[in-house]
């Protein structure tokens, strides 16, 4: 009876409003999560490149810089000190915060969470669709900030107090600082509800059939996230209240014994070593939650085009669970250096390196899934590959940097920059590819040009690993990050100068090439949502049940009655089967075994 | 303008150009009934050579790197234990490039040798318990030995200091260092934020730096007294936020002030015998090669980091607490510069955490001597201790007034 019920319901007419704007629709939120992302990330990329060319071409004037920046933070085409700090610390906190935690999160939680479970939507469309609308009015106010009079915040993406605190330390830290308090507040508020929602609906609205251990790997992932996002997200939002009262009600809890700008201050007693503790406590679940979706979406594309079961279904997903508890015990890994007990450091280096073994069973499961498939190069599957790739190449200085006796001389140098870079940003950029490539047929019922796919993923792998590969070298040879340039070298160490100079050189060229060969994506990407052609209902020939909704969105995802799920997700060329997949809501045959 | 105008139009042409590329792929595209969806033979066989192609060359560019700049192009370490460090780091060095180049390797390789051939099809291979064991176990052990060794030495770094190291303060500020050397007796002397004045910029703690903070405080040119005058004068037409500002450096200059007498009634002035000796060096920091140094880090204003790239050593520098560090400088900068072949080269300390518009040039020359002619500088120093620098301060501050 329910069935009828909400088959009546399905067709009422919508307001343009209420489709497309305060829609409760999961999969018109997943777009609206996209959009905004794939602005944010240009928004980020622009900046980032901006100031790549005052570190490759330092002091010169640029055109390109002063059309961006102009009069006011780039006089005569050379970017300001402060400015060049700004553009670092936003491009930080929109590529970590915007793009890959709400966009990746965002739009594929939503859109694969009903769609792969067999639910007709979220469990509340209403939290849903107020949890975009805190993700857009956040990204509205951080970009803001980039056009306030004394700059957005500049104290790097982890904002530390003091300097973060004290609007006399820079100039950044005063009404921009306060903006990126406020979106950061909001923008934790859209992903808490985000999140509580992708928990409930897993866990109540899975379909007939569909035990927890028939979930699609994708599924498993956006869960484990939603958790870790709950658990951790609220310190974060407590560390940024606490530095909201330092900066407005004098307060002290990150300050302590301080003059700046001739003034002294009264605050006694407080630690910036709190703030860092509390940060980090989110800061590195954080880099799971950006990372867990892409693996998510990753282990699905590999399979589906390897046209193999994913290897060791059972320990990806003990994989995922193990990295995602111990996220939560090595967060003072980050503070080796910043005077913490070294005793407590010890400790953090036996956690940090543990979780080294889940990545490596989750690293050998992609390439044994490759062993003997039969691979369709889709750019999807491309850039699934190039993820393991850079999933590897970033965890193995993971382990460099995890051993505080060496972190103690590379510690905020390059280095980390390329390590993180590589690992979490390419590895999640390049998950959030494949992904909108895999289902952008599910998204907009049309297919995205293939051969563009291709161009777009060898010049971005091209391209990333032109960027990253150098600056390990630059890091090792000394160069601190969040440098404007590096003159001061030439005082007392050419040859480490002319290193770093070259390099930087180098990544830059690299860096504009990788961000041209966005634009294809970003042409084939509106170009085919309006004139690609017609998806079939399955293109990929998947066993997933998304795959057996209708092409054209209906509200309620089925037109008739659930599916019931018979089988696992990952019934590829299965011996005795005719076609080389059999999707889920297939029956199993007489004397048929399960996997 | 122009020139913008011109980039834009040239934008726009080339956006329209790809269009109409685009239309016509489509109408191709159309007539070959390719939806896309499916991939041909071709494509797949480009792409998996590709894959192969791409593997040579990400190997060939990270051996060139390698080549060009010699390992990981770091020079050698110019400390005791920057040695460890650096054989610690060469070993994970080897451990984690032959991973890199394995699994890279396994990945590429297999993407290109199992791309779709027709009438073969994919082995159903859902999981080997065995297999899964194998690449848990041994990372596990790997990793084992990783964590032994690190932590060895991470112990060695971190333990303290002997007693005899020579201790020497580094206090960071926005945008520079300044050192300050215990002087004979090896003790720095104590320190309070509240008693920094113009003379005593360290803000150390004897009883007379404690009277004169009060007194700066209280009779100073913008003192206690002196912004009770003006607040008081009726004469005086101030702005209703000059005035509220005014009011609340009044406050806090009391409640300082406060906390200045409680500091004098508390204090020892026995502890002063610490401070006197004590010598401040700024610009260049200058170290005795295989002495034992341990550094007592303070910061006046935000965050800063103390990072010895030559001598693998780095700590941060925060408000309100001391943080400290110790290494033994294992090369003088002459025989370093023999080494590099570069008589311009130094050491350097530079500052390493994000600390404001000039954080990149916030730097201390460091320059490490034999024994011979550090004592010959040292002794040079110990003439112009903070008792003599101080009170010719005061003297002058004093006949000023």
């Amino acid at each position: 009876m329910a069935t009828v019920a909400h088959d009546e319901h399905d067709h009422h007419e919508e307001s343009f409003v209420s489709k497309y704007i305060f829609s409760h629709d999961h999969k018109m939120i997943a777009k609206q999560f996209l959009m905004t992302a794939v602005f944010m990330g240009v928004v980020a990329m622009l900046l980032s490149i901006l100031f790549r060319i005052q570190l490759a071409w330092p002091g010169e004037a640029s055109d390109f810089v002063s059309f961006f920046l102009g009069d006011q933070w780039a006089p005569g085409g050379v970017m300001k000190e402060d400015m060049y700090l700004g553009l670092v610390t936003i491009h930080g906190t929109i590529m970590v915060f915007f793009l890959l935690t709400g966009g990746l999160s965002g739009t594929f939680s939503n859109l694969l969470i009903p769609l792969q479970v067999g639910a007709r939507d979220m469990a509340s469309g209403f939290l849903n669709m107020l949890s975009y609308w805190f993700f857009f009015l956040s990204s509205i106010i951080m970009l803001a900030s980039l056009f306030v009079e004394s700059g957005p915040a500049m104290s790097g993406w982890t904002v530390y107090p003091p300097l973060s605190a004290l609007p006399q330390a820079v100039s950044g830290s005063g009404l921009g600082m306060t903006l990126w308090l406020f979106s950061m507040a909001i923008f934790i508020a859209s992903s808490l509800i985000g999140s509580l929602n992708y928990i409930v609906t897993v866990l109540n609205l899975r379909t007939k059939g569909m035990a927890m251990t028939k979930l699609p790997l994708t599924i498993w992932a956006f869960f484990i996230t939603a958790i870790i996002g709950v658990l951790s997200f609220p310190v974060l939002f407590s560390a940024a209240l606490l530095l909201i009262m330092d900066r407005m009600a004098g307060t002290s809890f990150y300050l302590s014994d301080i003059i700046v700008g001739g003034e002294m201050l009264t605050q006694h007693g407080g630690s910036p070593l709190l703030y860092q503790h509390l940060f980090w406590f989110l800061g590195h679940p954080e880099v799971y939650i950006v990372l867990i979706p892409a693996l998510g979406l990753s282990s699905e594309v590999i399979s589906t085009n390897s046209r193999k079961p994913i290897f060791g279904y059972r320990a990806m997903i003990g994989s995922i669970l193990a990295i995602a508890f111990l996220s939560f015990i090595v967060w003072a890994h980050h503070m080796f250096v910043t005077g913490m007990n070294p005793f407590l450091g010890s400790v953090f280096v036996f956690t940090t390196l543990l979780i080294a073994i889940p990545s490596a069973v989750k690293v050998f499961n992609y390439i044994t899934t490759l062993w003997k498939g039969s691979i369709i190069f889709t750019p999807a599957m491309l850039f699934t590959i190039g993820l393991v790739s850079t999933f590897i190449t970033g965890g193995v200085t993971g382990i460099i940097l995890a051993d505080a006796a060496l972190d103690i001389t590379i510690h905020d140098t390059y280095f980390v920059v390329a390590h993180f870079h590589v690992v979490m940003g390419l590895s999640a950029v390049f998950g959030m590819f494949a992904g909108v490539y895999h289902w952008f047929p599910k998204m907009f019922g049309r297919m995205l040009n293939t051969r563009m796919g291709y161009a777009h993923f060898w010049i971005t792998i091209i391209g990333a690993y032109g960027v990253f590969f150098p600056m390990h070298f630059v890091g090792l040879a000394g160069a601190p990050r969040r440098y404007y340039n590096y003159s001061v070298y030439q005082d007392f160490d050419v040859e480490s100068f002319d290193l770093m100079l070259d390099l930087n050189i180098i990544i830059t060229v690299f860096a504009i090439i990788a961000a041209l060969g966005q634009i294809i994506f970003l042409f084939n990407f509106f170009y085919s949502i309006f004139r690609g052609p017609k998806a079939d209902q399955n293109p990929w020939r998947s066993n997933t049940l998304e795959w057996t909704t209708p092409v054209e969105h209906i509200h309620g995802n089925w037109p008739g009655e659930l599916p019931t799920v018979h089988r696992w997700p990952y019934d590829y060329s299965k011996p005795g089967a005719e076609a080389d997949f059999i999707p889920q809501n297939v029956p199993l045959k007489d004397g048929e075994e399960e996997h | 303008m122009v020139e913008k105008l011109v980039i834009i139009a040239v934008i726009i042409l080339g956006v329209i150009a790809i269009a109409q590329l685009m239309r016509v792929y489509e109408i191709s595209s159309k007539l070959r009934k390719n939806n896309e969806a499916e991939i041909s033979t071709r494509d797949n066989r480009l792409n998996a050579n590709m894959m192969l192609l791409f593997m040579f060359g990400l190997f060939g560019g990270f051996i060139w790197l390698m080549l060009t700049y010699g390992w990981t192009g770091r020079g050698e370490a110019a400390s005791i234990h920057g040695a460890e460090i650096d054989w610690l780091l060469n070993l994970n060095f080897i451990i984690i490039i032959s991973v890199f180049f394995i699994t890279n390797t396994l990945l590429f390789f297999f993407a290109f040798k199992y791309v779709k051939k027709p009438g073969v099809k994919a082995f159903f291979y859902p999981h080997n318990n065995k297999l899964e064991m194998l690449w848990t176990i041994t990372p596990a052990v790997v990793l084992a030995v990783i964590i032994i060794l690190g932590l060895k030495t991470w112990n060695e770094a971190t333990a303290d200091a002997k007693a005899e190291s020579i201790r020497v303060e580094l206090f960071s500020k926005q945008f520079d260092w300044t050192a300050r050397y215990s002087g004979v007796d090896n003790t720095l002397g104590k320190f309070d934020y509240k008693l920094t004045t113009d003379n005593n910029e360290l803000a150390i703690l004897t009883t007379n730096t404690i009277d004169t903070a009060i007194q700066n405080m209280e009779s100073g040119i913008s003192g206690i007294k002196a912004l009770e005058s003006k607040l008081n004068d009726t004469h005086l037409m101030l702005a209703p936020a000059d005035r509220n500002a005014m009011v609340k450096d009044l406050n806090r200059k009391n409640k300082l002030v406060r906390l200045l007498y409680q500091m004098k009634g508390r204090h020892d002035s026995k502890l002063d015998a610490q401070a006197w000796d004590d010598f401040i060096q700024k610009d260049t920091l200058y170290l005795c090669k295989g002495k034992e140094y341990e550094f007592n880090f303070r910061s006046k204003d935000v965050i800063h980091s103390a990072y010895f790239p030559h001598f693998r050593a780095q700590m941060n520098t925060v408000p309100g607490m001391t943080t400290r560090f110790k290494f033994v400088p294992s090369l003088s900068t002459a025989e370093m510069r023999e080494k590099k072949n570069d008589t311009q080269f130094n050491y350097a300390l530079l500052c390493n955490k994000i600390c404001g518009g000039a954080h990149y040039k916030m730097k201390m020359m460091v320059v490490v001597l034999e024994e011979p002619d550090y004592k010959k500088w040292e002794d040079s120093k110990l003439t112009q201790t903070f008792r003599d620098k101080y009170f010719a301060s005061t003297a002058v501050v004093e006949e000023e007034m």
